[in-house]
């Protein structure tokens, strides 16, 4: 009995002190370091954010080049599915266009008068500046959905920012560095966003699930979503304008299918909201 | 002698080929998100870096391991530290189990790392939980954990007959 703990000691402290064969570092020593990255990280030391940005920089950078292949092969399985579905793509533009032009007329119309009514209620607000900005990095892990673009500190990129797709919400920015950014996408776990359910504006909160899709949270219990519903921001909290589309409800469940393809994006649009003055 | 010179650098190229993996692995990310699966993801780097630690260490230096796992968390956006702190438990793992084995059996590893993800998983999920307010899907973890360990085994008859051919090839130079 002595003699097996023994041996359990002898090969854990061969396995985590000792330096093995050819190598330079113990384990004990590089996971200490480790440990001490990440206390300090925590507490925000400054020359651990130092070493971070750093990393990011170059990180961000390199991946971009070593994903070439990977988006060779990603791009030609795209381009083979959507070959495929081609011609139902093809019917279902034709019918969505002639339901899209029946409704423009009234939706211009619709638009004027809320443009006058914000004025008269002071809540009227403008994009101020639109940065459009190329996906670098879209690794979605099993755990974290975001997206790296190549737009940061120096072209004015601010914490919070709004990231559209087109005119669809995406998601905001969580990291800053000179040259790149973080954003977090809708569909992630740590995602909340304050949105309105049209038509019978009920306010919530979406967060994502952590797959594709998203989840309204903190809603009042008698909430009755339909199938179809639409989600846009709500626009409490002022980080974003009100009415930007985010998805709909699926299934008559909390659900919300997002409009836009995260897993499709190419260029965002980070947009900064503020109120016009007069 | 350009024969000989050859030889080197190929042998060379045999002994960095898991750490450029590695490498690629990290800051690549071999997810296959682009085919929609939404119950399926692996971690590659987990699976080399326990099988090159266990069968010849003298090929994956804990040093660049440890870079590996900033660049990860670089790239996932996960705290600085965390994936070094996993690759390294793995490391000391797979360093236990060749101080112990007699007899090397690949079923007797494929265990022996189910039980070392489901430590160092433990480990990285409760950290990020506990200490840095991360919120995660559990089930997610779940599959993640189980799809590396079914894939251990394939990748480990891989990378055994990697081994092999690369010996033959540079022992013919």
């Amino acid at each position: 009995m002595e003699a097996s703990r023994d041996d359990f000691v002898i090969a854990i402290r061969s396995a985590f002190i000792q330096r093995g064969n050819k190598q330079r570092f113990s384990l004990f020593f590089l996971l200490t370091l480790s440990i001490l990255f990440l206390t300090l990280g925590k507490f925000n030391f400054r020359a651990i954010d130092i070493v971070k940005i750093s990393l990011k920089e170059l990180v961000y950078r390199s991946s971009f080049i070593v994903s070439v292949p990977e988006n060779y092969i990603k791009n030609g399985y795209q381009s083979i599915k959507e070959h495929f579905t081609f011609y139902d793509h093809y019917q279902n533009l034709i019918n969505e266009n002639k339901e899209l032009k029946s409704s423009i007329h009234i939706d211009n119309f619709i638009s004027l008068e809320n443009e006058r009514l914000k004025k008269i209620i002071d809540d009227y607000l403008v994009v101020s500046n639109e940065i459009v900005a190329k996906v670098l990095i879209d690794k979605q892990s099993p755990f974290l959905r975001s997206i790296i673009i190549n737009k940061g500190s120096k072209d004015n990129i601010k914490m919070g920012m709004a990231v559209l797709d087109d005119r669809y919400l995406v998601g905001k920015v969580v990291e800053v560095n000179f040259t790149t950014s973080r954003v977090l996408l809708l569909s992630d776990l740590n995602s909340k966003i304050p949105v309105t359910i049209e038509p019978n504006g009920y306010q919530s909160i979406l967060s994502g699930n952590g797959q594709k899709d998203g989840i309204i949270q903190y809603s009042k219990q008698k909430t009755i979503l339909n199938d179809g519903d639409i989600v846009y921001t709500s626009g409490s909290g002022g980080l974003f304008k009100s009415g930007i589309p985010i998805g709909k409800i699926k299934d008559d469940i909390a659900d919300v299918s997002f409009f836009s393809d995260f897993s499709q994006l190419r260029f965002v649009k980070i947009v900064k909201f503020e109120k016009v003055s007069d | 002698m350009s024969r000989f010179g050859k030889g080197k650098i190929l042998k060379k190229f045999f002994d960095l080929f898991p750490i450029l993996l590695l490498y690629i692995s990290v800051l690549n990310e071999f997810d296959f998100n682009y085919l929609n699966l939404t119950y399926f993801s692996f971690n590659f780097p987990f699976i080399l870096i326990f099988y090159w630690s266990l069968k010849k260490p003298e090929n994956l230096g804990y040093g660049l391991i440890f870079l590996a796992g900033l660049i990860n968390d670089v790239v996932v956006g996960f705290p600085i530290g965390i994936s070094s702190f996993s690759y390294l438990f793995i490391c000391g793992f797979a360093a236990y189990l060749r101080n112990i084995t007699l007899r090397p059996s690949i079923i007797k590893d494929w265990l022996f790392f189910m039980f070392t993800v489901l430590v160092v998983s433990s480990l990285t999920y409760s950290i990020l939980i506990l200490f840095f307010s991360f919120k995660l899907n559990y089930l997610d973890s779940i599959i993640n954990i189980t799809f590396t360990f079914f894939l251990y085994i394939i990748f480990a008859n891989i990378f055994e007959i990697y081994q092999r051919l690369t010996s033959r090839t540079a022992t013919n130079d």
